[in-house]
């Protein structure tokens, strides 16, 4: 298979500490690729710098195109979305106008985020900043709905929700996955079971296991030893 | 009671003044987080430049005359703004001691500069005779420059205002007051928007330039530093990156050192404001716009 975004020996140093120390990796096109790792292994870091928002070395491509050096609103008019760990609305604007804000085609998609955010049509006029933390989540997957994006960069969105909530987002990224290829950076497992197709395991900054989602997640030792969850 | 009123209105009057330099530092400090000490020199450039034009114009009536300078003013100051966030501003961007430091000497050097050409001495601006007569209200003889100075800063609110709420370029750099990095992680070339908001400081502090040589009767190159200081604190009072906390502040601020000034003692008006700064630091750090969110 393509592989539709390559990541090759990718450096971030944040102040002092050597975050990414040099990972490669592909993101297959189509279906959603997992980025899993247990806390603080640079799994954000690593969105971050492929959207060029972290300073970094190293080579990334897009569709074969070298997006190293590209500024970061570039990169995304490429077609890249982003949707932010801690969602990253504008809590003074209203969902309309964070809505407006993210529209970059000609012919963005309300009628896909309507249908799959009936209740963003509803609060509009609300400030983003009076929403749950459910109905921010919304506005931000709705935002990088909008435009048709080559890769969605989704970093994290189940953290914090209600288990109800948390079966809305993975139903969400199933949807979302049958129109555009994902990089899910994902805690939840079970979610990450429900749509992965892929993943990609980092640890202190490395890239140690790459291959399908299931074979990882049939195999409980391994879990256990790369993402310290579960028993051995 | 007139001396209360006119306390009032001209304190509205030096508030407007207050406003219309401070907002354009508000906006500009909390979109890009650039403490711009350069801000004064676009009130000296805006004002001078309005004066220069207007001492060509010999042969026109006075009104028209002071119309096309002030509108000339105000372009250069607004060119002059954009032109520094361009050239000096926007290579510094990750390096905030560098940009600081640039805004200190750009603001030296445009009053050096100033001083170099028109020498150091005030120079009388000529402007409509109607300026300088004064209006009564319930006893108080206004100054009308004053009512002009309250006209301008509503109108000026009013229209950034609806800038602001009512265009994209507003909508940018409302969320960019928030959040720099997710605009641009939505595709969206926040450059642009910096160098408009200096633009749109810079006319805002011409306008200011324009309207204190009229307030004064002169144009001096030390105005646009000494008034440099009450935008800081205006703004600071305000909350940065608030037009609403701005405008607030600005009355507030030009009203405590109208009545100080006069019922205390002359001098204490500028004490005053510095103890109001301080009460709002320890009380609301934030400054006023917390409160008016």
């Amino acid at each position: 298979m393509a592989a539709l975004l390559a990541v090759d020996n990718l450096h971030v140093h944040l102040g002092e500490a050597h975050v990414l120390q040099g990972i490669s990796f592909e993101v297959p096109e189509g279906g959603v690729t997992a980025l899993l790792g247990r806390n603080g292994v640079g799994k954000t870091t690593t969105l971050r710098a492929l959207l060029g928002l972290v300073d970094r070395r190293g080579r990334v491509e897009l569709e074969g195109v070298d997006i190293s050096r590209t500024a970061t609103h570039k990169i995304v008019r490429h077609g890249v979305g982003y949707v932010p760990e801690d969602r990253d609305v504008f809590a003074g604007l209203t969902v309309d106008e964070n809505l407006r804000l993210a529209e970059r085609d000609a012919e963005p998609q309300y009628a896909l985020v309507y249908d799959l955010f009936p209740e963003l049509k509803a609060r509009g006029k609300q400030l983003a900043g009076t929403l749950s933390g459910g109905q921010q989540q919304m506005v931000a997957i709705a935002r990088a709905l909008l435009n048709r994006n080559r890769v969605l960069l989704v970093d994290e969105p189940t953290k914090g929700l209600a288990p109800l909530l948390v079966t809305e987002v993975a139903r969400v990224l199933e949807r979302v996955s049958e129109l555009t290829t994902v990089l899910l950076v994902e805690q939840n497992l079970g979610v990450v079971a429900q749509v992965a197709r892929d993943v990609v395991v980092l640890d202190t900054g490395r890239v140690v296991h790459i291959g399908p989602a299931k074979e990882l997640l049939a195999d409980k030792p391994m879990v256990h030893r790369l993402l310290g969850v579960g028993r051995a | 009671m007139s001396t209360v009123v006119l306390l009032t209105i001209t304190g509205l009057g030096l508030g407007a003044m207050y406003f219309l330099i401070a907002s354009g530092l508000s906006l500009i400090y909390g979109l890009m987080g650039v403490l711009n000490f350069a801000h004064g020199a676009f009130l000296t450039v805006g004002a001078y430049g309005a004066w220069y034009v207007e001492s060509k114009l010999g042969g026109v009536a006075v009104l028209p005359r002071f119309l096309i300078a002030a509108l000339a003013g105000l372009v250069i100051g607004g060119v002059f703004a954009a032109l520094v966030e361009l050239v000096l501003i926007r290579p510094l961007y990750k390096r905030h001691i560098e940009q600081v430091l640039v805004t200190v000497g750009l603001g030296l050097s445009a009053s050096a500069l100033v001083v170099a050409i028109w020498g150091n001495d005030a120079r009388p601006v000529a402007a409509p005779t109607w300026l300088g007569n004064t209006t009564t209200v319930a006893g108080a003889h206004i100054p009308n420059d004053r009512w002009v100075e309250i006209l301008t800063a509503v109108v000026v609110l009013i229209g950034l205002n609806t800038f602001l709420r009512r265009t994209r370029y507003g909508l940018i750099i409302r969320a960019g007051v928030e959040n720099r990095a997710m605009v641009t992680a939505l595709g969206i070339d926040v450059r642009q928007a910096f160098t408009l908001v200096f633009a749109i400081g810079g006319i805002a502090a011409a306008i200011a330039g324009v309207l204190s040589s009229v307030y004064f009767g002169t144009v001096d190159p030390a105005r646009g530093t000494s008034l440099l200081i009450f935008a800081f604190i205006v703004v600071v009072i305000g909350g940065l990156g608030s037009l609403r906390g701005t405008a607030i502040a600005a009355v507030v601020v030009a009203l405590v050192q109208q009545y100080a000034n006069y019922y205390a003692s002359s001098g204490l008006g500028d004490l005053s404001v510095v103890l109001l700064l301080g009460i709002v630091l320890l009380l609301r750090p934030g400054g006023l716009s917390r409160s008016f969110a």
